[in-house]
C-alpha cells in the first residue's frame, strides 16, 4: 500500500496552517512555502498518474479499516487524471497571482488557496459519497474565502448568492446521501455499485430519487441549464485568477456525474436508467446554446468568459450523456483542455481589468501592453471557440464523432456546430472592440495611466497557451489515455474488486459476506 | 412515530424553502437553517427508527440501532454550523457595505450599463 497517495491531502492541509499561523506577516515566505508545495503536488501527481496508466488501482484504506466499513481513497485512471490536471493548473494560477500581487490586497490568500486544493484533491480521489460530500465542503468554504478576497462591495453580494446557492446545493447533497443510505445501508462507491444491482425491480422508487437527487447536486456543481445561475455573477466579480482556479471546480461535478453514472448507477441498470438520455442530454445542449448565446450577449468581458465555461461545460455534459465509451473519452479529453482555456481566458481578463478603466465593450483608449494582451486573447479565443489548430477543435472533433452514430447524432451535431459558429462571433466581437478599437480612441492628457502587467503574469497565461499548443500536438496520445481511462470507467470489476477485496481491520477472511 | 418524524422533516423544508425564497438575508438564511434541521432529521431517520436500543452492535444484541447515520448527522451539523457563521459574516459584510440586503442581483438601468 502506497502512502503517497494521502500526501496529496495532507500535504496542503499542513501547508495551510502553517502559512497562516508561521508566516503570517512575510508575503514572501507564504509565495516560497505556496509555490514548494504546488510543485511538489505536481511531483507526485504525476507518479501517482503514471503508476495508475497501466490500469493499477491504488488503493489507500484510512487507519487500515477495510472497504466498506472505513474510508477509502481510490486513484484510477480518472482521479489521478484529475488530480494532475488540478495541480498543473495551481502552478500557473499561483504564478500569476504572484507576479499581479493578488495575494497582497487581502490577507491567507495562500492559506486559502492551500485549503481550496486540499478539498480538490479529496474529491477527485475519495471513494466514499459522504467523504465526497465532506472535501465538497472543504472545497467550497476556501472558495468563499477566495471568492471575497480583496473586498469590495460587489464581490459580497455576489458572494452571498455563491454561498448561498453552494448551501442550498449542500443540503440537497444530504438529502440524497440520506435516501441513498437508507435504500442501501452502504456509502462506500465500490459498495453502493454492488448492491445498486441488487434492487428488486418493484423497489426501485427510492433508489431512482436518490438518483435524481444526486444528479442535480452535480449539474449544480458543474453549473448544467437551469441550474447555472450562480456561475456568472460569482466568476464574473471573483478576483481574476480565482476564477481561473474555479475552471477546475465545474470540472468536479463533471468528474463526479462520470464516477457515479458508470460506476453505481451505469447506463444499463434498469433502476435508474433513462436519467443519461431524457433529462441530462437535453440540458447539456441548451446549457451549450446558452452558454454560446451569452457569449455574444455580454456586455463586459468577464461576463462573456463567465458564458463561455458555461457553453463548455454544455459541451463536456453532452459528450458525457451520450454514455459510451467514445463519449466519455471525448468528454475527458474536453474537460482538460476546457479547463486549461477557461483558467487562462480568466487570466487574460484580470491582464485586461489591470489597463483599463472597465471591462464593459466598448471602446476605450489603448494602455501599457495591449498588444501581446491581445494577442493572447486570440490564442485563447481560438482554443475556446474550437477553431483548429487548437486542442478546442479535436476535442469537438471527438465529441461529434462520438454522437454521430447515435439517436442524438443529428442535435448534437447541429447545436455545437450552431453554437461555435455563435461563440466565435462573440469573441471576435469582444476582441475587435476591446483591442482593436482601442487605436481609435485618442489618449486624453490626465487620465489615468495603467502600468504594464508584471512579466510573470504574462509567462503564467503564455504557459497555459503553451499547454494547450502541447495538447493539441500530442493529440494523439492523449486520445489513446482518454480512451483507455474511459474503457476502464466502463469496467468497473477491477476498481470494485480492489476497493472490497483487499483485506484491512474488520474483515474477516473466514466470514466473508460480500 | 413515523408520522412525526416525517412531517417534521416536511414541515421545516416547506418553511425553509418558502424563507429562501424570500431573497432578502436575514430570511434567507433562517430558511437555511431551517433546511439544515430537515436534513439533518431526515440523514437520522435514514437509518431506520428505533426506539429504547443502544447504538452498539454485539454478537447477541437483539435489538440496536444503526450507529452511522448518528456520525453523519453530527457531521452534517457541524459543517451547516459552520457554513451558517461563513454565510452571516459575508452577509453583514454586504450589508454594511452597500446598505442593502437584498440577495438577488440589482437591476441595471440601460444608461448605467452603457458605462
Amino acid at each position: 500500500m502506497t502512502h503517497w497517495i494521502i500526501a496529496l491531502i495532507v500535504l496542503p492541509a499542513m501547508l495551510a496552517p502553517f502559512i497562516v499561523l508561521a508566516a503570517r506577516y512575510h508575503i514572501g515566505i507564504q509565495r516560497v512555502f505556496s509555490l514548494v508545495g504546488v510543485i511538489a503536488l505536481i511531483t507526485i501527481a504525476a507518479g501517482l498518474a503514471w503508476t495508475a496508466s497501466d490500469g493499477t488501482i491504488i488503493l489507500y484504506q484510512l487507519g487500515d479499516w477495510a472497504a466498506p466499513f472505513g474510508i477509502v481513497l481510490v486513484g484510477d485512471m480518472l482521479s489521478t487524471l484529475m488530480v494532475l490536471l488540478t495541480a498543473i493548473l495551481a502552478l500557473f494560477v499561483l504564478l500569476y497571482v504572484i507576479g499581479s500581487g493578488w495575494d497582497e490586497r487581502g490577507r491567507h490568500f495562500h492559506a486559502l488557496f492551500q485549503f481550496q486544493l486540499m478539498g480538490l484533491m479529496g474529491a477527485f480521489l475519495t471513494g466514499d459519497l459522504f467523504n465526497l460530500f465532506v472535501f465538497f465542503e472543504v472545497l467550497l468554504i476556501a472558495s468563499y474565502g477566495l471568492m471575497i478576497h480583496a473586498g469590495g462591495n460587489e464581490r459580497l453580494r455576489a458572494g452571498v448568492q455563491y454561498v448561498l446557492f453552494n448551501l442550498l446545493g449542500s443540503t440537497l447533497f444530504l438529502f440524497a446521501l440520506g435516501s441513498i443510505y437508507a435504500e442501501t445501508g452502504t456509502l462506500n462507491m465500490a459498495d453502493l455499485a454492488l448492491r445498486a444491482e441488487m434492487i428488486g425491480a418493484d423497489a426501485t422508487v427510492g433508489i431512482r430519487v436518490a438518483s435524481v437527487l444526486l444528479l442535480l447536486v452535480f449539474a449544480i456543481k458543474a453549473a448544467i441549464v437551469p441550474l447555472h445561475f450562480w456561475l456568472p455573477s460569482s466568476y464574473a466579480e471573483a478576483p481574476g485568477p480565482v476564477a481561473a482556479l474555479f475552471a477546475i471546480m465545474t470540472k468536479v461535478g463533471a468528474y463526479a456525474i462520470i464516477r457515479v453514472y458508470t460506476m453505481i448507477f451505469p447506463p444499463q441498470l434498469e433502476a435508474t436508467s433513462g436519467l443519461e438520455d431524457v433529462w441530462l442530454m437535453p440540458a447539456a445542449l441548451v446549457s451549450l446554446a446558452l452558454g454560446m448565446i451569452g457569449i455574444l450577449a455580454a456586455k463586459s468581458l468577464d461576463r462573456l468568459v463567465a458564458f463561455s465555461v458555461i457553453g463548455s461545460m454544455g459541451m463536456v455534459m453532452v459528450a458525457i450523456a451520450l454514455m459510451t465509451p467514445d463519449g466519455i473519452a471525448a468528454a475527458l479529453y474536453y474537460i482538460v483542455h476546457s479547463t486549461l482555456a477557461g483558467a487562462a481566458l480568466f487570466l487574460i481578463v484580470d491582464l485586461v481589468k489591470s489597463s483599463r478603466p472597465s471591462l464593459s465593450l466598448v471602446a476605450m483608449s489603448p494602455a501599457a501592453g495591449a498588444s501581446l494582451t491581445a494577442g493572447l486573447f486570440f490564442a485563447v479565443a481560438i482554443a475556446m471557440a474550437g477553431l483548429p489548430p487548437l486542442s478546442g477543435f479535436v476535442g469537438k472533433l471527438m465529441i461529434l464523432d462520438a454522437s454521430f452514430e447515435t439517436p442524438f447524432g443529428v442535435w448534437v451535431w447541429v447545436i455545437v456546430l450552431a453554437a461555435s459558429l455563435i461563440s466565435l462571433i462573440g469573441f471576435a466581437r469582444a476582441g475587435s472592440i476591446v483591442f482593436w478599437k482601442a487605436e481609435s480612441v485618442p489618449v486624453v492628457e490626465g487620465d489615468e495611466v495603467f502600468e504594464r502587467p508584471h512579466a510573470l503574469s504574462y509567462g503564467a497565461v503564455g504557459g497555459l497557451i503553451t499547454l494547450l499548443a502541447a495538447y493539441t500536438v500530442f493529440g494523439g496520445q492523449a486520445q489513446s489515455y482518454m480512451m483507455s481511462t474511459s474503457q476502464q470507467l466502463f469496467a468497473p470489476d477491477a476498481y470494485i474488486e480492489t476497493v472490497i477485496g483487499s483485506h484491512g481491520k474488520m474483515s474477516n477472511p473466514l466470514s466473508e459476506e460480500h | 412515530m413515523e408520522v412525526l418524524v416525517a412531517s417534521a422533516v416536511g414541515i421545516l423544508t416547506a418553511t425553509g424553502l418558502y424563507l429562501v425564497l424570500r431573497l432578502r438575508t436575514f430570511p434567507v438564511i433562517l430558511g437555511m437553517s431551517l433546511l439544515t434541521y430537515a436534513v439533518n432529521v431526515f440523514l437520522f431517520a435514514s437509518g431506520r427508527l428505533t426506539i429504547g436500543a443502544p447504538p452498539i452492535l454485539t454478537d447477541d444484541a437483539a435489538l440496536y440501532t444503526d450507529p452511522l447515520p448518528q456520525a453523519l448527522v453530527l457531521t452534517a451539523i457541524v459543517i451547516s454550523f459552520g457554513m451558517t457563521a461563513v454565510v452571516v459574516m459575508i452577509a453583514l459584510g454586504a450589508y454594511l457595505g452597500t446598505d442593502d440586503d437584498h440577495v438577488d442581483d440589482p437591476i441595471i438601468s440601460d444608461e448605467e450599463d452603457a458605462l
